[in-house]
């Protein structure tokens, strides 16, 4: 436990020294930070409960969308602002910026967390490949309808209010960086206090077979809707904090954007190991870094490299990370091995 | 929709006849994905995809100067070759494993495929032009494109063509056996392998088909693909696997809902509201379904 609390201690350090030994890869800090976010969300639902989301980008996309438009919306029209575009005609002060991010990032928590209680009703009583088809089709229809509507600037985009200049350049930088990761120590100890409680039962209960969970008695359907809205309330915050990180808004391009950020969360996820709690995060931080080599060496290639990724991931390597070393080490995890029957067991095969 | 009934009849007709025509291009690919989905148990994303790949085989004859109908003949045969061999790299291995595998390895190959072509014939809007002219009905007041009209036709031909060589043909009657019991068909001496890459070989000729009708009707582009991959997913699951009359119901339906849908809420709008029914069928199915269980309980 001791040696744990160490760990913990030591990465949180590192957490809070990173930006400065790193001045360099600060927005890449924050980036990975969000995806941490977005993958250990992800596994409440594909990992834990087993139901294989491809939807949880809408509540990421309607935390940005929200966040921007509270931000702007408390202190000037809004519809003015998405129709001037990049020209600035209004301009933020500090404690407006401030106050606005605040009070749009509780906007991006709380609604889309609404959102999935009103909608995880109908959608999570679906199973299977049914409730992945239509939870993609859910994530493309908000990408293609919000680029329609006109006040949150339709096709052409919304920009998201430009960062006060308040002495420091590096400012900035510290300040998104800050935001990301004190969300991600949230959310990591807020699902981590969630695992050790009688709610990660249930939702492995679900996983393994949900009508023998229902015959025992457990409403299962609460408690889906109760772990969705759990992601829902993350997802929105990573993408409210991730909007004005990015400074700019598209529909189908940076928020809804299913085909980058919604597939990404699942395959960070599998590639660290589904079901796990560091597994996500593991999975999160060999993806950006691996990405980021790609994306930057080899550009306009990413995405071939992408779907081959997937391609190779889902075929070869579905346990994970965490999957293979809890095959290879067993004992680490904690599960009890009998030497003379894994021995019988290997001489069988 | 009552007043606009009153209101503009000849809209009405016109997004009818085009919706209808539409709808039996959609059909054609959702029986492709309907076969598979029954054979081999798996959702393929790339549908979509594959219909775009083979509309630019027949755009590419089309720019070397042969008229771009021919597509339909040397598309569905190139399409099949690239069927087998995405067979043989990827499906094979997913094939009896859990359909949310299935699903992302395709979405993996999806992307893939949006990206090479991406590459290779760049991200502009195209259009075979057939020259075929148009139709007028109703003192010109209804205009039918005559190349919608030679694209159902030739679905219409393609699909009977199907149906027939899956009943009376060896490979159609294995196929069948495969699909209803994979493991029975093995024991009885079929290859099932060899089925399995046969199925997807022909559902892959049936995209190169309809995608190179679309491409002399529609328009294509390389990220075009997922719109045609959630249309069939949901024209089979609302007809039901194996339905074939059903398929080309609500495909019709699907096309003639399209039309309207743009008409009345705007051409932005389209993709999104088809998107949109999808996640409503779905949702009415898991009510109704939810009801049959209480008559259960």
């Amino acid at each position: 436990m001791n040696k744990n609390l160490i760990i913990y201690l030591l990465i949180l350090i590192f957490g809070v020294a990173a930006p400065f030994i790193f001045p360099a890869f600060k927005v890449q800090l924050s980036i990975l930070c969000v995806l941490i976010i977005l993958a250990i969300t992800w596994n409440i639902q594909g990992g834990e409960m087993g139901y294989n989301t491809f939807g949880n980008i809408l509540f990421y996309g309607l935390g940005m969308y929200l966040c921007a438009s509270v931000q702007v919306g408390m202190f000037f029209p809004l519809a003015e602002w998405t129709e001037s575009g990049g020209e600035k005609t209004f301009v933020h002060t500090p404690a407006q910026f401030f106050q606005g991010f605040a009070a749009g990032l509780a906007v991006a928590a709380i609604v889309p967390t609404i959102v999935a209680g009103l909608i995880g009703y109908s959608i999570l009583g679906l199973r299977g490949h049914y409730f992945a088809i239509c939870t993609l089709g859910l994530g493309v229809a908000a990408g293609e309808i919000s680029g329609g509507i006109e006040i949150i600037g339709a096709g052409q985009g919304f920009t998201t209010p430009p960062f006060p200049n308040i002495g420091s350049l590096e400012a900035r930088g510290e300040f998104f960086y800050f935001c990301s990761f004190v969300t991600l120590v949230i959310t990591f100890i807020a699902v981590k206090s969630i695992y050790t409680t009688r709610f990660k039962l249930v939702l492995n209960a679900i996983r393994d077979n949900e009508d023998k969970a229902e015959a025992m008695g457990i409403q299962t359907m609460k408690y889906k809707i109760i772990g969705w809205m759990i992601s829902a309330f993350f997802c929105g915050l990573a993408g409210g904090i991730m909007g004005g990180l990015v400074g700019y808004i598209d529909s189908t391009d940076v928020a809804f954007d299913g085909r980058e950020m919604g597939v990404f969360m699942v395959l960070m996820a599998i590639l660290g190991g589904k079901g796990t709690l560091w597994g996500p995060v593991i999975g999160a931080t060999i993806f950006h870094i691996f990405k980021e080599g790609f994306w930057t060496f080899f550009l306009g290639w990413q995405y071939v490299a992408l779907g081959v990724l997937i391609v190779v991931i889902v075929i070869y390597f579905p346990e994970g990370i965490m999957g293979w070393l809890r095959e290879k080490y067993p004992e680490r995890f904690g599960e009890v091995v009998d030497e003379a029957d894994r021995k019988a067991q290997v001489e069988l095969k | 929709m009552d007043l606009l009934i009153f209101q503009a009849p000849i809209l009405m007709v016109q997004a009818s006849m085009d919706g209808i025509l539409l709808g039996i291009l959609f059909a054609l690919i959702a029986y492709g994905m309907a076969l598979q989905w029954g054979v081999m148990n798996i959702i393929n994303i790339a549908q979509g995809d594959l219909v775009i790949l083979g509309g630019y085989i027949a755009y590419f004859m089309y720019l070397y100067g042969i008229h771009p109908a021919w597509g339909v003949i040397v598309s569905p045969i190139i399409m099949y070759f690239v069927g087998i061999g995405i067979y043989k790299l990827v499906i094979n291995k997913v094939v009896d494993r859990d359909l949310f595998i299935s699903i992302l390895a395709t979405f993996g190959i999806s992307i893939l495929f949006m990206q090479l072509m991406n590459f290779a014939f760049g991200a502009d809007v195209v259009l075979a032009n057939s020259g075929y002219g148009t139709t007028m009905l109703f003192d010109n007041s209804v205009t039918l494109p005559n190349s919608k009209i030679f694209a159902a036709i030739i679905s219409i031909i393609f699909a009977i063509g199907l149906v027939l060589y899956m009943k009376k043909s060896k490979l159609g009657r294995a196929i069948r056996a495969t699909a209803q019991n994979a493991r029975a068909a093995k024991i009885l001496g079929v290859d099932t392998e060899k089925v399995y890459a046969a199925t997807f070989g022909i559902n892959a000729a049936l995209c190169g088909v309809a995608g190179a009708l679309i491409s002399i009707t529609f328009t294509i582009h390389p990220y075009m693909g997922l719109p045609y991959t959630i249309r069939s997913f949901m024209i089979v699951i609302v007809a039901g696997l194996g339905n074939l009359p059903g398929v080309a119901l609500s495909g019709m339906g699907l096309g003639v809902f399209e039309e309207f849908a743009d008409y009345i809420l705007g051409t932005e709008f389209r993709i999104g509201s088809v998107f949109l029914l999808l996640v409503l069928i779905l949702v009415y199915r898991r009510f109704k379904l939810s009801k049959k269980r209480e008559y259960l309980k």
